[in-house]
């Protein structure tokens, strides 16, 4: 039972898979996005995430279970999270779940969050700052609400000590140490140490057929269809299209000095300087 | 639930292949077809001219919203001042408002933030909730939300914009879950649908790569934040009046529960690129500390801000702060001079608001020319000192 002193810290990390960003291109004559080959990795804030989980396991052995809502392939992350030393993992995967915007998604982590309580306790939850695919930034707090747990966002370094935990807020020009009782979540942007790479040996085992992972569906977490994926979602995306930024592009040739007095001559009849 | 192709009206022409943000559609035989990699988003519904892609997802019963009226604009406050992107907040709110035929409203929280009140009606408040309590001085997650849900489920406003700043992107998504509202991170540009009204709310997705708009279609208030640097400043209406609206502050313990137990400064003097009219720009074509140093001249004798890309700020030659794109700053001088910038989306992304784009780059095919309004190929050692020359003989 957590708050006992020799029960294990429990906590729970949530991981996304994400398209290579440094990898997406776009196709400038359709304007849509390349996805054909672009791999997919493990967001990099959640590999942070997993750090700061693992770090907790060193030093106070707490048991750490990695959870993720994707497609069926996204159990690939699972099986690196177990490799870097995660003892469990689990993927939401349902039909159902496609398609949902932040609100669904914290839903549907909430909801298997909740499963996990029903099967032992859960003291923590580390997300990413956010996914480099939405950049939201909206599920650690969603799912904070969701639980009814207070949240700490942008955290760069963490302690627990008994009930509480210790966190260093990275803000812009500033950090705040904040105090927090568990059960609590939090999102982290930094880690003291770089995460640590898998290990060869571990990531063996966790492609195995017997390593902890397992798939839950929308009726193993109860999440009816209409609070997942796009039927559950409360946003809608009516148009994508290719960032404008089309300008007449006036080229100034020359030596250096005919350059610069074109361009100046060019700003004053602006009224730019 | 799901989408589906109607083979005697589909043409093949592709339209739905183009819209798919997810690369899902393909058109196969000359019909449409659709992927694994399909979200249901429904996109290819919006493009299809020929009503060949059949649905279940929409038309469901839509709740009657318009009990929802006001446009909400909270206000941050830092070091007892309104923070830029609340002003900027309130010039598109007004925009917003004017066009819906409705007020805009600010909502101030905080512990003796009265004072404000002025300056928020100068900036085109009609109305200004006020919340203070001693348990508001400083901002917390909980207290915030719980004092934000009550004002919201009182007074019913249709819209309510935060400024994306780590405070707002912490509260914002609080918010929404507590009262199962849409929400719309990081927003770089809204419009009101004028067929019914709805709020476009337009932001940049896969690293800026593709532009998404985005509708609340059942929920209201229609939540955003808003990228600050982006929306321009509206008229200030000095002496204007707005009317203040009491609201009275009962923390519970349970709001109180995350304690802040200290605070440190960090780094260099906070700069503002945000505000700069003009900024100056390296990146690696700077060579080192020395290039920035010229560029640090230039902007000096252009009365701007020096600022600078991801790969600069990584070999330390600039602070964090003055980093422009998708992971720093966005930026909308009314000249921007980008120089030794090859121009990669993640920065383009930052510095598109610029009125006026100079690049200087030796580079004749660097993406950054693209988006320039004044193109300069040549090397930024020869040009800027000629600049600063001519500059100074004009002095
Ligand atoms: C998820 C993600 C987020 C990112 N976020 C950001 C961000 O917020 N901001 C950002 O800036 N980047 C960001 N990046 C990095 C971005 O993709 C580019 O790598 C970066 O902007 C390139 O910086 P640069 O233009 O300085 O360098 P380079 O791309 O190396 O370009 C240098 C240019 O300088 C020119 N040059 C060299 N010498 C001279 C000379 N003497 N005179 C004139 N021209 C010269 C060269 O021709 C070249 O075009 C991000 C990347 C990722 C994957
Ligand atoms: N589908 C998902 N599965 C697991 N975790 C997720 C998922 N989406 C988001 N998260 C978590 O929430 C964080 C913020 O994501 P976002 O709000 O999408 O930017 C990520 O860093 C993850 O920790």
């Amino acid at each position: 039972m957590p708050g006992q002193p020799d029960s294990p810290l429990c906590v729970a990390v949530l991981v996304k898979q994400v398209p290579d960003s440094a990898e997406i291109k776009m196709d400038p004559r359709t304007g849509t996005l390349i996805r054909e080959g672009v791999p997919a990795v493990m967001n990099p804030d959640d590999r942070l995430g997993l750090e700061t989980a693992l770090a907790l396991k060193d030093s106070l052995g707490a048991l750490v279970t990695a959870l993720s809502m994707g497609p069926i392939q996204a159990v690939d992350v699972l099986s690196e999270a177990l490799a870097m030393g995660a003892d469990r993992g689990v993927l939401l995967s349902d039909r159902n779940f496609a398609g949902a915007d932040t609100w669904a998604t914290s839903f549907t982590l909430g909801r298997a969050l909740e499963r996990l309580m029903s099967q032992g306790p859960l003291d923590l939850v580390i997300c990413g700052r956010q996914a480099s695919d939405g950049d939201t930034a909206q599920i650690g707090p969603q799912v904070a609400e969701h639980l009814g747990w207070p949240q700490v966002t942008y955290v760069e370094r963490l302690e627990v000590e008994g009930r509480e935990l210790r966190a260093w807020r990275r803000l812009p020009g500033l950090v705040q140490k904040v105090l927090c009782p568990l059960p609590a979540v939090v999102t982290v942007l930094a880690t003291p140490q770089a995460p640590r790479w898998p290990l060869v040996d571990r990531l063996l085992w966790a492609c195995r057929e017997a390593a902890p992972l397992e798939v839950w569906d929308a009726a193993d977490i109860e999440a009816p269809a209409a609070r997942t994926g796009l039927k559950g979602s409360l946003t809608r995306v009516v148009k994508t299209f290719s960032p404008k930024g089309q300008r007449v592009t006036q080229w100034l040739e020359g030596t250096a000095a005919e350059q610069s007095q074109a361009l100046l001559a060019e700003l004053r009849g602006h009224k730019l300087i | 639930m799901a989408i589906w192709v109607i083979a005697d009206k589909c043409t093949g022409c592709g339209l739905c292949v183009k819209a798919c943000p997810y690369g899902a559609m393909q058109v196969q035989d000359k019909l449409a077809a659709l992927g694994p990699r399909c979200t249901q988003c429904g996109a290819c519904l919006e493009a299809c001219k020929f009503e060949a892609l059949g649905s279940d997802l929409a038309d469901e019963p839509r709740p009657d919203l318009s009990g929802y009226r006001g446009v909400w604009v909270f206000c941050e406050v830092q070091d007892g001042a309104l923070a830029r992107v609340s002003l900027e907040l309130l010039g598109q709110g007004a925009r917003l408002a004017a066009e819906l035929g409705q007020t805009l409203a600010t909502v101030l929280l905080g512990e003796d933030v009265e004072g404000l009140v002025p300056e928020l009606a100068a900036q085109g408040a009609d109305r200004v909730y006020l919340a203070q309590d001693a348990g508001l001085a400083a901002y917390s997650t909980l207290a915030y939300t719980r004092v934000l849900s009550e004002l919201i489920a009182t007074h019913r406003p249709n819209i309510l914009l935060l400024g994306a700043t780590p405070l707002g992107r912490d509260l914002a998504p609080r918010l929404s879950r507590r009262l199962d509202l849409g929400l719309t991170a990081d927003c770089t540009e809204l419009a009101i649908d004028p067929v019914d009204g709805g709020l476009w709310q337009t932001r940049p997705a896969f690293g800026g790569n593709v532009m998404a708009t985005i509708v609340t279609p059942t929920a209201r208030p229609q939540m955003a934040t808003v990228r600050p640097g982006v929306m321009a400043l509206g008229p200030r209406r000095d002496g204007a009046q707005a009317e203040v609206v009491r609201h009275p502050v009962r923390l519970e313990p349970g709001d109180l529960l995350v304690r802040l137990l200290a605070s440190q400064a960090q780094g260099q003097r906070p700069v503002d690129l945000g505000a700069a009219r003009v900024i100056v720009a390296g990146g690696r074509g700077c060579g080192g500390p020395q290039g920035m140093e010229l560029l640090a001249q230039l902007a000096q004798a252009l009365g701007g801000e020096l600022g600078g890309t991801r790969v600069a700020v990584e070999e330390g030659w600039l602070g964090q702060a003055r980093q422009i794109g998708q992971t720093g700053v966005t930026v909308r001088p009314d000249l921007y001079i980008a120089c030794g910038i090859s121009g990669a989306i993640q920065h383009r992304a930052g510095c598109l608001g610029a009125r006026y784009i100079v690049a200087i780059n030796r580079d004749r095919r660097a993406p950054i020319f693209s988006v320039a309004d004044y193109a300069l190929a040549g090397d930024m050692f020869k040009i800027v000192p000629a600049m600063l020359a001519a500059l100074k003989g004009a002095a």
